[in-house]
């Protein structure tokens, strides 16, 4: 204290003989700051026309002398900023103050993105990135976060994993580079990278965020801009940043009001009970009718329901002292349109960003917890439809808790279907899940280095997911065990350190910057979930003992990197960055990588020739690759060979003495993470002052050691399957994004913005040895029989392509059905009579012509995954009125429509078990009899799933601010129609389908909402 | 202060910067191979493995941490694919599911893809390589090494001895479905590597030798815990070797069968059991006539293959499930007429368990369950008629799967010995089968054809995993001179090819390892 009270003397001193000094100066001098009013290094300051200026020191100070009295015209240059201009009269014989605030933070300025480990101009980036703010926000009431970006990103395909409340979604970022490891990219919240594993009792990881808390989402698209991300970064990476608090003392509250009804968008179409009944009575047998009920029950409308769906959130925003700070409050209750089904999230942000000593200590500290309370309806309910309708939903008596249940001698068939009313009213399922995702970081202007800036990142994720279900001893499903109590928990934790150190030269050499970076991050990840035995209802019998050892893994990461970006008159920009990665999931000789990356843009429209064009503002050609790696969704241990202990339940007994066994595990000493090089090539421009704007982006990923699960040699390790680096895959694609003020007057506006997406993904190697007599990988399990599968992953094919039997039809375009009676001679024996049956060679195209119908006669016949998609959002606004709507469409895709094949047969009715069951109506398309394994891989039920899906409609009136209180109150009000409607010729429910198999879906609403937003 | 807030910044980055330590990270609940074998106790562990290999698909029970890929993991029980086939292809049964593979199996229409071929073949090398891996950690110097008493010693190297015929017992398994296959030992250690191929006769001697190895060392049956190898399981897999040693070699070794029959029976710890059901009840263990089983248990040992697969298969339509015990009726398995045909005697033969009310003789369609007689031969009672141990929920089953027992050997030294010119032991035990089974001496041959050994094995030994075998050994399996429905694909059977005396390696492993040729005709 006694040494800065000297220095401080010190200073005056100083001043005080400058001050006596400068009155003779005539000038400028003055202190630049941002809005934050944190002072400005190096930032520069020119006197138009006068060819002086000055650069500010580490306090922001700058001075200006030599200049002679009048008025003049200032610019003010900082990085990450656009060069803005004041003005000033000097006076002769006196120093002028002129200090001067940059407008407004960094982040908050709209050309300014957040980048990996800093920030860069829009305009200066060299990568592909793309910045979707709040205001281009899918509108209506959304649970998750990454619903607000659904169909807005060229490249990006936000996929809803089906219409359960707080379902989560399927990202895909220029396909997937991946077949066993993850395809997710990695998603880092305030720079905190999310696990995004799931945690049980949530639906998804990112639905315990809160929608209502995002400012924006980057999405960085090329390994250019990823790369800095490393080992995790071949997916892409997407930078939430969260709504912070501002520098301003008034207190801004705003409260957001959302009340949503949901509705079924479509029901399926299965026989009425009618139907069934005329149907079973001119065809059935016996037995078959003889199980015939005289009920007329519409299951689907006992187990759906319309639903209210509540969404309120109150956020403070304020400044206390220059402590800005902002917290949020939300509250959501998601019925969902399955009865019963809820999800709650009661959701509190807090975010703090104040600075300390004369503000060359910044800090920013992010607090978000959540709770989640979910009551999971009976999923099994969602074959409703395919209970017999013919059956009523209460049997009369108080068996089973009075619900109609299949019987079979007396007790409940335990091969039917279960009441689906009875399903949903006799299981509890509850969970709550807490989530607290903190951060502090710390940003240091050190002292005697002004240049450069120490930041310390601090962060933690924590989840403890807790859940019970309890089956009723009274259901049927709880009849043979006395009813069933399971319990679960889950805890995970993510803790993060970062460290590193920035350069940043700012305006100090003419016409140049550099910004480097350098830095140090650790993460450690651990999940544990303890185990619990089953009991029965009342909990004094064990069902089923818990396993021997809890669940527990961990792993960390430790990773050095850095990058440089230098900025050349603002024409050219290079970016290198390097990032070394070392994983504990590799052993100490692969665990190390290096992902480095380089790429360059051209602002042409910066060149003399176009810089004063007025058609033209901006033209920007880019160029980058790099190298990213892929280690997420592969077990923390794979490379160690370990022996695991058995459960009670897979013990072995030696003369009555039960053993728990010791058993290895399968390993790949060897194993590393896949490494996919990219290759971008971009073009953005803007047109009339950026009243037409975009980009166009070619790209190519190679993925090699891809991570996948192959057979390994028989006899050579403890398993015949294992997760190692195999084969290759590619990636090439075109994304087009295109903005347009179609309108723009004072009173009127008309935007529109369109982004397309074309994406070629292609296996290129599988396994060690090169073999296409080999059907490939096969996956994509299907309902009918177990274990049967239709799609494969194939050299020379997309992954996920379907594989199939090609049906043949009769003359008159009848599905031939193997084992059915043929209309010509078959046998021949002269006449055509019941003993003429078709043949498997007459079902099916015997393509490699043996006479027999088996693996071999599969082909490859269509992709699941989308070979193009297109988003578009009109927005429309007439003085306080204001309209908008959102539309996705997805072209190329196929779909395997596994109601058609397993459901919507004759013999599904069944009868010979015991019960009946409904069948689809579009059994009346083809009438096939029975359903068998070959008939389940017939091409008969791939149809394509090419849609267009109004994801919203809204119109909405903004009242400004109102004069009915003391302080006038914003209203702003909006009505919302989500998922409108699905333009589609697909003969399912719903055709968007992620991994393309339609069976058993839970279907998607269609949402109304009212949204009621004050401003106070 | 501010010099302050740069140390703590340095202080700090330093301080994590020193956890590289933490990349190593290893499993806090699972051991390293030294962990585990530096510790006496862990060994029956390993050992009880090794065993529930063939009765367990996973470290789970009945479903999760499955051992085998690829496969439904209820799919892969070692019994169950061995069962599927060597019954599925036969007279014995056919099964109605659309599951991917099965209506290949009936149909004698298999390739190289089929995932039963595939889940047999991975699931007896999945045996073999950790049979090969506690061999080579058991191996002597390993044991000196560890300090270990002479007692605790002697009982490793019994287990050691075990599982070198567990070993050897799925080889026998590969070379009789599969014939020539890929061959690795314990010198072969887990890694990256393309193992070579052994010839079937060549496998035989390998199996031979070392049974020949071990037999006397094991321990014998009148002194071992059940469940565990003795010398007379030894004795009996050598023994089923010799009978169909002219199928695998081309030379026949009849007269070895005989020899290795009589070691078994000559130990007198074995008998029949007074009721021919009795061998296949949740009380089973009890039974005097099981030489060696698959240990399988409701509560502590439950799976979805094993005999609760072969109990519930085989249960449909009418029938009640608790009256075998269960809960599940899986409407799968039935047997043809022709087979069904071979009980003349249905009302006195104790072997005819067959189901049929409901149920017509004729198979048109694969997946009608009333077409064809259920074989519920395996039942979850106990003899006095009580339920298996897991009673709450009937799920899983007690029944021990008798891969070796006495009736099996009388039948295997009749039979060997008929063929090695003595008529008269031939009868003298093929009646001793036929009076456990009619219950008195009125049903008893006085002189014996070569088809009645096949045909009193058929009904003596249904359902027990061996038809294919038998078939094979009297050529009755490929060809025209024995049809039966969907043999050959049609309801009414035709001949098929002599390329389904062996099944096919699967492709997957062709393409991986460039040394396997495949059987010819696939």
């Amino acid at each position: 204290m006694q040494k800065k009270t000297t220095t401080s003397f010190f200073a005056f001193l100083v001043l005080l003989c400058f001050s006596s000094f400068a009155l003779a100066q005539t000038g400028i001098r003055g202190t630049i700051t941002d809005a934050a009013g944190i002072p400005l290094f190096n930032a520069s300051v020119l006197v138009e026309g006068q060819g002086k200026g000055a650069v500010s020191n580490d306090k922001g100070y700058y001075e200006i002398t030599g200049l002679k009295a009048g008025s003049y015209n200032l610019i003010f240059k900082y990085m990450g900023f656009s060069p803005q201009n004041d003005q000033v009269t000097v006076v002769a014989n006196q120093m002028i103050t002129k200090d001067f605030q940059f407008a407004s933070k960094t982040q908050d300025v709209s050309d300014v993105v957040v980048i990996g480990y800093g920030t860069q101009r829009t305009k200066d980036l060299t990568g592909s990135a793309t910045v979707i703010n709040e205001k281009n926000f899918v509108q209506g009431s959304l649970a998750t976060p990454e619903q607000l970006v659904m169909g807005k990103v060229a490249g990006l395909k936000v996929t809803s994993n089906d219409g359960a409340p707080g379902s989560g979604s399927t990202l895909r970022l220029r396909g997937g580079t991946s077949i066993n490891a993850s395809n997710d990219p990695l998603i880092v919240v305030d720079g905190v990278p999310l696990d995004n594993g799931g945690i049980a009792g949530a639906a998804n990881p990112l639905s315990l965020i809160n929608p209502n808390d995002i400012a924006s989402f980057v999405v960085l698209k090329d390994a250019s801009a990823t790369a800095i991300y490393g080992s995790r970064a071949a997916n892409g990476v997407i930078l939430i940043t969260t709504k912070r608090g501002s520098a301003s003392n008034d207190v801004k509250v705003v409260l957001d009001s959302k009340t949503s009804v949901s509705t079924i968008a479509k029901f399926f179409d299965v026989l009425s009970a009618d139907s069934l009944r005329n149907l079973v009575n001119a065809n059935g047998t016996a037995q078959q009718k003889a199980l015939l009920g005289d009920s007329s029950t519409d299951w689907q409308r006992q187990v759906f329901r319309n639903a209210v769906v509540t969404d309120n959130n109150v956020s403070i925003t304020g400044g206390i002292k220059n402590f800005p700070y902002r917290l949020s409050v939300g509250n959501r209750i998601d019925n969902g349109i399955l009865k019963r089904d809820q999800f709650a999230r009661t959701s509190v942000g807090l975010n703090m960003n104040p600075s300390f000593l004369d503000k060359t200590l910044q800090l920013e500290a992010n607090v978000k917890y959540v709770q989640t309370a979910s009551f999971f309806a009976n999923r099994g309910a969602l074959g409703a439809a395919f209970f017999d309708p013919t059956q009523p939903v209460y049997s009369g008596s108080e068996a089973y808790g009075g619900y109609f249940e299949w019987i079979d001698n007396n007790k409940p068939n335990t091969l039917s279907q279960r009441n689906p009313l009875g399903l949903i009213e006799q299981m509890t399922d509850q969970s709550k899940v807490n989530r607290a995702i903190a951060n502090a970081k710390l940003t240091y202007n050190l002292p005697s280095l002004p240049s450069f800036k120490a930041t310390v990142n601090v962060g933690g994720d924590y989840s403890e997911g807790t859940g019970y279900t309890i089956t009723p001893a009274t259901s049927a499903s709880g009849y043979f065990t006395d009813g069933r109590y399971s319990k679960y928990r889950t805890s995970k934790s993510n803790k993060l350190f970062e460290s590193y150190l920035s350069y940043n030269s700012g305006s100090k050499w003419e016409d140049q910057t550099l910004e480097v970076v350098a830095g140090y991050s650790y993460q450690d990840w651990d999940t544990e979930s303890p185990n619990f035995p089953t009991w029965n209802e009342a909990q004094d019998s064990v069902i089923a003992p818990e396993a021997a050892f809890p669940f527990y893994t961990r792993n960390v990461l430790m990773s050095y990197y850095g990058r440089a970006i230098y900025n050349y008159a603002g024409k050219y920009v290079f970016n290198v960055s390097v990032r070394r990665d070392g994983s504990s999931r590799f052993s100490p000789d692969t665990r190390w990588g290096i992902f480095p990356a380089a790429s360059a843009a051209w602002l042409i429209s910066e060149e003399d020739f176009l810089k004063d064009s007025k058609t033209i503002n901006m033209l920007k050609l880019r160029a980058g690759w790099g190298v990213t790696g892929q280690q997420d969704g592969i077990g923390d241990y794979a490379y160690i060979g370990n022996y695991f202990q058995g459960a009670t339940t897979a013990q072995y007994a030696f003369g009555g003495q039960y053993y728990q066994v010791l058993r290895p595990a399968g390993f790949d000493a060897n194993l590393k993470w896949e490494t996919t090089s990219s290759y971008n090539i971009g073009l953005d421009f803007g047109f009339k002052n950026d009243r037409f704007s975009g980009s166009v982006d070619l790209y190519q990923k190679d993925t090699r050691d891809l991570l996948a699960t192959v057979p390994v040699p028989a006899g050579t390790n403890f398993t015949n399957e294992i997760l190692t680096n195999v084969g290759a895959m590619q990636n090439r694609g075109v994304e087009i994004s295109l903005n347009s003020g179609l309108i723009a007057t004072k009173d009127m506006r008309l935007d529109w913005t369109i982004n397309a997406t074309y994406n070629k993904n292609e296996v290129l190697k599988l396994a060690q040895v090169l073999d296409t007599t080999s059907p490939g990988v096969l996956i994509g399990g299907i309902g009918g029989g177990i274990g049967n599968t239709i799609q494969a992953h194939q050299i020379g094919y997309p992954t996920y392509t379907f594989f199939v039997l090609e049906q043949q039809y009769d003359s008159q375009g009848r599905v031939i059905e193997v084992g059915s009676q043929a209309e010509i001679d078959m046998n021949g024996d002269g006449n055509i009579t019941a003993a003429d049956k078709w043949k498997d060679t007459n079902a099916f195209v015997d393509r490699n012509k043996d006479g027999i119908i088996n693996v071999k006669d599969r082909y490859y016949a269509g992709q699941a995954a989308p070979k193009m998609f297109f988003g578009t959002a009109f927005n429309f606004q007439y003085k306080k009125w204001y309209a908008g709507f959102s539309a996705r469409a997805e072209l190329g895709a196929t779909i395997y429509n596994n109601i058609h094949s397993n459901s919507a047969t004759f013999q599904t009715i069944d009868g010979t078990k015991k019960y009946l069951n409904n069948i689809s109506s579009l059994y009346y398309q083809d009438e096939v009899q029975r359903t068998t394994a070959s008939q389940l891989m017939s091409d008969h039920y791939l149809e394509s799933a090419n849609f267009l899906r109004m994801d919203f409609i809204n119109v909405g009136y903004n009242f400004g601010k109102l004069g009915f209180a003391k302080e006038k109150v914003g209203l702003n009000v909006n009505f919302v129609v989500q998922n409108a409607f699905v333009l589609t010729k697909y003969s399912g429910q719903d055709p968007e389908i992620g991994g393309g198999i339609d069976n058993n879906f839970y279907p998607r609403p269609r949402v109304y909402s009212v949204n009621l937003t004050f401003n106070f | 202060m501010k010099r302050l807030v740069t140390y703590t910044i340095l202080a700090s980055t330093l301080l994590l910067g020193a956890c590289g330590k933490n990349l190593n990270q290893s499993p806090k609940y699972g051991l390293n191979a030294e962990a585990v074998y530096s510790d006496p106790d862990n060994y029956i562990k390993v050992l009880a493995k090794l065993y529930s290999g063939m009765s367990m698909t996973g470290n789970q029970g009945p479903a999760g941490q499955a051992d085998i890929a690829g496969i439904d993991e209820g799919f892969s029980a070692y019994v169950r694919v061995l069962w599927n086939l060597q019954e599925l292809p036969t007279d014995e049964a056919i099964c109605g599911w659309n599951d991917p593979g099965i209506p290949d199996l009936n149909k004698t229409e298999w390739n190289a893809d089929n995932v039963w071929v595939k889940g047999m073949y991975y699931r007896i090398f999945y045996q073999i390589t950790l049979c090969n891996e506690f061999i080579w950690q058991t191996r002597d110097e390993k044991l000196n090494e560890r300090g270990f008493s002479s007692a605790q010693v002697n009982a490793i190297v019994t287990m050691r001895n075990e599982a070198r015929f567990l070993r050897a017992l799925a080889y026998y398994h590969a070379m009789d479905l599969f014939g020539n296959v890929p061959f690795v030992t314990e010198e072969d250690r887990v890694g990256a590597f393309t193992p070579e191929q052994i010839q079937r006769a060549d496998l035989f001697e390998y199996i031979e030798s070392e049974i020949k190895a071990i037999e006397n060392d094991l321990t014998p049956a009148a002194s071992v815990a059940y469940g565990r190898a003795s010398q007379s399981a030894a004795h009996a897999l050598m023994a089923k070797m010799y009978l169909n040693a002219k199928v695998y070699t081309g030379t026949e070794r009849y007269t070895d069968c005989a020899t290795y029959c009589e070691k078994v029976i000559n130990t007198n710890t074995f008998q029949l059991d007074d009721v021919y059901q009795d061998v296949f009840l949740a009380d089973n263990h009890t039974s005097p006539e099981i030489i060696f089983p698959v240990v399988y248990d409701g509560l502590y040992a439950q799976t979805w293959g094993g005999t609760t697969f072969m109990i519930c298969s085989t249960l449909g339509g009418t029938m009640v499930a608790a009256d075998y015990g269960v809960n599940g009726k899986w409407a799968g398995n039935r047997a043809t007429r022709p087979f069904i045909e071979k009980f003349a005697d249905t009302s006195v033969d104790s072997r005819w368990l067959f189901y049929n009310t409901g149920h017509q003789l004729d198979i048109t369609s694969m997946s009608t369950f009333i077409q064809g007689y259920p074989n519920p031969k395996y039942k979850n009672k106990t003899k006095d008629g009580l339920n298996g141990s897991n009673n709450a929920t009937s799920a899983h089953v007690d029944v021990d799967f008798p891969m070796f027992r006495l009736a099996d050997v009388f039948l295997m030294y009749a039979e060997a010995k008929y063929r090695t010119g003595d008529q008269a032991t031939a009868v003298l035990y093929m009646n001793k089968i036929r009076e456990r089974a009619f219950g008195d001496q009125s049903h008893n041959y006085s002189s014996v054809v070569l088809q009645d050994f096949l045909d009193e094995r058929a009904r003596e030994l249904n359902w027990e995993c061996t038809r294919r075998t038998d078939l094979i050994r009297f050529d009755q399996f490929t060809g025209d001179s024995y049809l039966w429905p969907f043999k050959g694909g049609l309801d009414v059977g035709q001949a098929t090819a002599d390329k389904y005396n062996l099944y096919p390696l699967p492709t997957a492993d062709i393409v991986l390892n460039p040394n396997l040729q495949q059987n010819s005709g696939y």
